[in-house]
């Protein structure tokens, strides 16, 4: 076959269809596309993205139009009762556009309260506050607090949890075998866990901002992205099979970070939005909760050189810091947009981690170091995968 | 209608009812307690907007408390509440047989109306205005209403009072483009009201198709500054519950434009409510008493007119309407409004700013 050139013609070849799109829109934008249906007014939708208390005597709605069209508001009315509003930036709302509504209202501390912001065509779109409290203002003391519960709820579990890389070395085979399985159990929680909270918060989004595609696109495109590092890793390695298991630790560090981001989000939210009763009984459940990360994390090591004790600082902290980003960033800047795609990159680390863990245990368990699937579902490594998911299950209860 | 939507996590939720349990917060406690203190200092930012009322006793609009009306202000050109207030439609009058004789024109119209400001309501109208022309006679009078419907739907007028069946505005139903003429005398003497009686009659009432019917005495009532005060509401998102009420139909506007009356005059208030949805509707006048007439009716046990009741709060059904008529002894500023607390907030708040006569 002639092979053709790449002219000026080819060009215009490859603009062709865009020219033919833009008559084709400029025609319907000019003559409508004989569909339109000017006696129905254009749906409104705003979706409410929160509720906050800074003073004792306002509240402050933030609002996202997901609609086809503008939304302008009217009035607005608290509890049954029409209360004077500022809008910024202004009353009328574009398309995918925000809008801070502050309300002046003296508001009764842990009581409930429905708001109704009402539209210029008497549509209304309710905000609930479920019990009225303070929402902590941008503060020393209160990033302090945020941060500490980061540390409390990441950090800590995670370095506590690798604290037991001694006492795991000296299981044995099948012993750290059924370690590998167990990390797997875990894992696997925390992805459906993950994943489910992923769904949660994408349901808060708009419609047209698609939250249920987002959540398995994102992680699907994140399993794909750390699959193909992996592939760039050994490039840079020369050509080495693998990094090591140590490598394998960082990535469930990794992982497990992503993860702990958006629990930190969640709680952070949480806090801020006042859905939560203040209590250390949050922290020690996500402590315990959190604990049994640093297990994950030691368990591919478990059969080589105890590493530098570098590392475990490294490994805990890359797996635990991120809880703090997170509970600042709910705390002070949720955005149920950036929680959701958050939560789905999470959801995808470890998906990603379940796989070379995966592949640690069918190595690790069959003859030979040849991988087995028969041999690596031995009754010691599913009662492992069994007690991880069993753990995670029992601790979760705490939170 | 979007449903409500807020972040929540399903699986900390559990935490609101562990927390309760009184876990000491001490951690978080002792960090947001300082936050609220900090918060504290500036507090106040809604006194900014709340009117403290005693203060200022001369300001415009003024708020049932902090923050507690509406935003911005309605466009009276279109339709102006403090006009219509006292807006007494006596028609086209002449004599006819040796009696009077009054012509009205009435049209059915479809229109959007302010209902707040800035909150469109598309109604049905007679004469393009909510509430409708206030029709007023005198008992005896031959009555002639040409009405022409120039909406979209069919509507009819039904008037409160003595006429034919065929002069109901039940069964004759007047269709878009159609025209009928109601004719019959005005009777009884009182307070009355005409509203569309096509069917569903809920829907033709509560868009907006009703207005006062005043039918004088022969003998005539005391010389008074009169009024119409029309309580109604409407359903702006259509989930069959009022979302604002008021005083002839602009949500807190006497509130914000409080109606001027001279100290020591006699005021004569024409009220009905025409509320749909909600069962009742009342008034209360604050710092005085008022003589109310039910109905505006004569006694039917001595064929006089007289009140039946001295009191500072009424309560309205569907339909009732009366005459209520005080005077204010002391100048300022005094409250009107539903003691029904949640229509009061809701717009059904009105202000009389009495001026002494000097």
């Amino acid at each position: 076959m002639r092979r053709e050139g790449r002219g000026p013609a080819w060009v215009l070849m490859g603009l062709l269809p865009l020219l033919g799109l833009g008559v084709v829109l400029a025609l319907i934008v000019l003559n409508g596309a004989g569909v339109s249906r000017s006696d129905v007014p254009p749906a409104e939708e705003l979706t409410v993205q929160g509720v906050t208390m800074p003073t004792e005597n306002e509240f402050v709605v933030e609002v996202r139009n997901g609609g086809p069209a503008p939304v302008t508001l009217s009035q607005v009315i608290v509890n049954d009762g029409i209360q004077n509003f500022e809008a910024e930036p202004s009353k009328t709302i574009p398309r995918l556009g925000t809008a801070k509504i502050t309300i002046p209202y003296s508001w009764v501390q842990a009581e409930a309260y429905e708001i109704a912001l009402v539209s210029n065509t008497g549509v209304t779109f309710d905000a609930e506050v479920e019990a009225a409290a303070l929402t902590p203002g941008f503060s020393g003391e209160t990033l302090f607090g945020y941060a500490l519960i980061g540390f409390y709820v990441g950090i800590v579990p995670v370095a506590l949890g690798l604290l037991w890389y001694p006492f795991l070395r000296r299981l044995g085979t099948a012993g750290m075998n059924a370690m590998l399985a167990l990390t797997i159990g875990l894992l696997l929680f925390l992805v459906v866990d993950t994943l489910g909270e992923a769904v949660e918060v994408a349901g808060d989004l708009p419609e047209v901002l698609s939250g249920i595609a987002l959540v398995i696109l994102v992680t699907l495109m994140t399993v794909l992205a750390l699959l193909s590092t992996d592939r760039l890793f050994r490039r840079l390695r020369g050509g080495a099979q693998s990094g090591g298991r140590l490598e394998t630790s960082y990535r469930i560090s990794f992982g497990i970070g992503l993860h702990n981001l958006g629990e930190g989000l969640a709680i952070g939210a949480a806090f801020a939005l006042g859905e939560s009763a203040l209590g250390a009984f949050l922290v020690i459940g996500f402590t315990l909760h959190n604990i049994t990360e640093g297990v994950g994390i030691a368990a591919p090591i478990l059969k080589e050189k105890r590493p530098r004790l570098a590392h475990f600082v490294w490994l805990a902290l890359l797996a635990g810091s991120p809880a703090i980003l997170g509970t600042l960033l709910g705390g002070f800047a949720y955005s149920p947009l950036a929680a959701t795609v958050f939560l789905a990159v999470g959801a995808g680390a470890i998906l990603q981690v379940i796989y070379e863990v995966g592949k640690i245990v069918l190595k690790d368990s069959g003859p030979d170091e040849a991988p087995s699937l028969p041999a690596a579902l031995s009754s010691p490594n599913l009662l492992g995968l069994t007690a991880g998911i069993a753990i995670m299950y029992a601790t979760g209860l705490l939170v | 209608m979007s449903e409500t939507r807020k972040p929540s996590f399903s699986r900390r939720d559990f935490l609101r009812g562990a927390g309760a349990l009184g876990a000491s917060g001490a951690l978080l406690g002792a960090t947001m307690g300082q936050a609220r203190g900090h918060e504290g200092r500036h507090g106040g930012h809604g006194d900014q907007h709340g009117m403290g009322g005693g203060r200022m006793s001369g300001g415009h609009s003024m708020g049932a408390g902090s923050g507690n009306t509406t935003e911005g202000n309605v466009d009276t050109s279109r339709f102006d509440p403090m006009k219509f207030l006292r807006d007494f439609d006596y028609g086209e009058t002449r004599r006819e047989g040796g009696r009077t004789l009054r012509e009205w024109e009435i049209t059915a119209e479809d229109v959007e109306i302010e209902v707040a400001p800035g909150l469109i309501y598309p109604a049905w109208a007679y004469n393009g205005q909510v509430p409708g022309p206030t029709l007023r006679a005198t008992e005896g009078d031959r009555l002639r209403i040409a009405f022409k419907n120039n909406s979209s739907h069919p509507h009819t007028i039904h008037f409160h009072g003595f006429h034919p069946a065929n002069m109901d505005g039940v069964f004759e139903v007047v269709g878009p483009g159609q025209e009928f003429v109601y004719e019959f005398d005005a009777e009884p003497a009182g307070m009355h009201l005409y509203h569309c009686h096509s069917s569903p009659l809920r829907k033709h009432i509560e868009k907006g198709l009703y207005g006062a019917f005043v039918i004088d005495p022969k003998e005539g009532r005391p010389a008074a500054d009169e009024m119409v005060l029309v309580m109604n509401g409407f359903d702006t998102n259509f989930d069959a519950a009022n979302e604002v009420y008021a005083i002839n139909t602009a949500a807190f506007h006497y509130q914000k434009n409080p109606i001027e009356i001279k100290k020591g005059e006699l005021i004569r208030a024409y009220v009905v409510n025409v509320l749909e949805f909600d069962f009742i509707n009342s008034i209360h006048l604050h710092a005085n008493f008022f003589d109310y007439y039910p109905t505006g009716t004569r006694n039917p046990r001595n064929g006089k007119i007289e009140p039946s009741e001295f009191t500072d709060t009424k309560m309205f059904a569907q339909g009732e309407r009366g005459i209520m008529e005080f005077r204010y002894d002391f100048p300022g500023m005094f409250m009107f409004h539903a003691h029904v607390s949640e229509f009061a907030e809701l717009g059904w708040m009105s202000f009389f700013d009495v001026k002494s006569s000097t």
